[in-house]
């Protein structure tokens, strides 16, 4: 089933590159902006609003006992310095990527955890895509749910900006599709049965149901890329990070959904 | 020799299989004939041969779906629920999945009603079928057609 | 680890019928994917779920691979006394899950 449905989806991709609209690549007038949440059927989005059926709430409620729980060679729990999350990481995700002053570059949820548990913690930083590491960062985003994305640019991250917005515009891959073309210009049709949607990472972490599992925003990339068959980078890779950015300061004022269902 | 009790235990499964074959099968003849045998003799199991009405059971799935691997469903059965009059299980079953039971729910009368909600995986556009045994010995049926797409963009290495 | 989480309400009249709604953590494994060298990853599923009221069983499913990852299910019970009301998964490779919720029915 895996080669047919990879060679099926590859000649739907080429079959879709004839008759995509290959006019300069239009960014999406900001009222004309959705959430792949309204492209979704009724079921799927009622999965995602209740959290008594919502499965990425059984990660979400891991990071909460990962957030008390003491780790590392300070023997110090999440909440011993930021207390109830609840209250402290109130539109924390909303405003990530930001700008990481002593990296000199903005460094996405993810990196900012782990920033955490080796500098603060002084404990091994957890792996990208570990369950640990999505729970932790599920439950932060949780708090943030139902608050505008608010990505500031300044001066410091506007090179950043403008590398992700070259990423999402750029040609690449054996099919030599750019983002823009499906996810500006094509948003709403239909690509191998499945609804295009707008890409704005409004509900990450999220439970998408082709993984069966609550996956990143970086593995949602990975999944692109492989359909275009472009290379992808490695997971935390400053490409993937400058994208991220581009595109949650492209949703600014979207609500945060996390933890979100997909198709 | 097929009795006349298993024509219209097939009849009936036959009939539900012809309407769902208007949507496109993506499945080989030979293993598509070979799933809508093991469905029939799980049906056979279930049932022991005996007559399965259409009727009582409502069977809810949503037509087009966004991804076979999870897909909401939810069977619910019209019955007073008493201890006299009650639904003793739900079966139910696909037609095209690599096997054809889904779920058996065992209920009784502390069940309150006789309906369960679940979310499956479906390999195929293809029919689902529910059997519900009441406890008077008779059996119940409905089926729902679902159109299963593919995603656009799949992961590299599992399926 | 969160293993399951259960909606329950927290109190009922006598007689009314309440609805449960239930999360289990698994990646009910189908036996019928490969990975990328062609093996076949076994199957490891939820293969039973049982609900208690105070002992006595009210509920049960029989789970098989075509039930998805992180199953739900959702059902009715009538609330016929205060107590508590137990829910269990078992299944492949010793898989044991038991949580519980208290009910007060007036």
């Amino acid at each position: 089933m895996s080669v047919r449905a990879g060679v099926r989806s590859c000649l739907a991709l080429a079959a879709a590159c004839v008759l995509l609209d290959f006019a300069a690549a239009a960014e999406i007038p900001p009222a004309e902006r959705r959430s792949g949440y309204d492209l979704m059927g009724r079921e799927t989005r009622a999965m995602q609003d209740d959290d008594a059926g919502n499965p990425g709430m059984l990660w979400v409620l891991d990071g909460e006992a990962l957030w008390n729980k003491k780790a590392g060679a300070a023997d110090r729990a999440c909440s011993d310095c930021h207390g109830n999350a609840r209250e402290s990481m109130k539109a924390v995700a909303a405003r990530y990527p930001a700008f990481d002053a002593a990296l000199g570059r903005p460094v996405n949820l993810e990196q900012r955890i782990n920033l955490c548990r080796t500098g603060r913690q002084k404990a091994p930083a957890l792996a990208f895509e570990s369950r640990e590491l999505l729970a932790l960062t599920a439950y932060v985003g949780r708090q943030s749910r139902g608050l505008p994305i608010n990505i500031a640019i300044d001066a410091r991250s506007k090179p950043f900006l403008d590398a992700g917005s070259d990423a999402f515009h750029r040609r690449q891959g054996q099919l030599n599709l750019a983002c823009a073309q499906c996810h500006d210009d094509n948003w709403g049709k239909r690509l191998a049965g499945s609804v295009i949607p707008q890409a704005h990472p409004t509900g990450y972490p999220l439970y998408r149901l082709e993984w069966q599992g609550l996956g990143s925003l970086q593995r949602r990339f990975r999944n692109c890329l492989s359909g275009i068959r472009a290379q992808a980078p490695d997971f935390g890779a400053a490409e993937f990070v400058d994208l991220e950015l581009y595109l949650m300061w492209r949703a600014n004022g979207m609500k945060i959904e996390t933890p979100a269902v997909r198709p | 020799m097929t009795t006349r009790r298993e024509f219209l235990v097939l009849a009936c499964g036959a009939a539900s299989i012809a309407a769902a074959t208007r949507a496109r099968a993506q499945l080989d003849p030979n293993q598509a004939a070979l799933r809508r045998a093991a469905l029939q003799e799980a049906v056979r199991k279930v049932t022991g041969g005996a007559q399965v009405r259409r009727g009582k059971v409502k069977l809810e799935l949503p037509p087009l779906i966004d991804n076979g691997n999870s897909v909401p469903l939810s069977v619910a059965v019209e019955s007073a629920m008493t201890p006299l009059d009650h639904v003793e299980a739900i079966y139910v079953f696909t037609e095209k999945n690599p096997l054809p039971e889904v779920v058996s729910v065992y209920l009784g009368p502390r069940a309150g009603r006789a309906r369960m909600a679940t979310r499956v995986r479906l390999a195929d556009t293809q029919t689902v079928l529910a059997i519900a045994h009441l406890s008077d010995g008779s059996f119940w049926s409905d089926s729902a057609e679902v159109v299963v797409t593919l995603s656009a963009c799949l992961e590299e290495g599992l399926i | 680890m969160a293993r399951a989480i259960v909606n329950v309400p927290s109190q009922a009249k006598r007689g009314e019928i309440i609805e449960i709604k239930t999360l289990a953590a698994h990646p009910m494994e189908t036996g019928f994917r490969r990975t990328q060298l062609g093996e076949l990853i076994p199957r490891d599923i939820i293969r039973r779920f049982v609900c208690t009221y105070n002992g006595a069983e009210v509920f049960r499913v029989d789970l098989h691979p075509a039930v998805a990852a992180n199953p739900l299910i959702a059902f009715t019970t009538v609330a016929t006394e205060s107590g508590t009301i137990a829910f269990q998964w078992a299944g492949d490779n010793g898989y044991a899950v038991t949580e519980t919720a208290s009910i007060r029915v007036e």
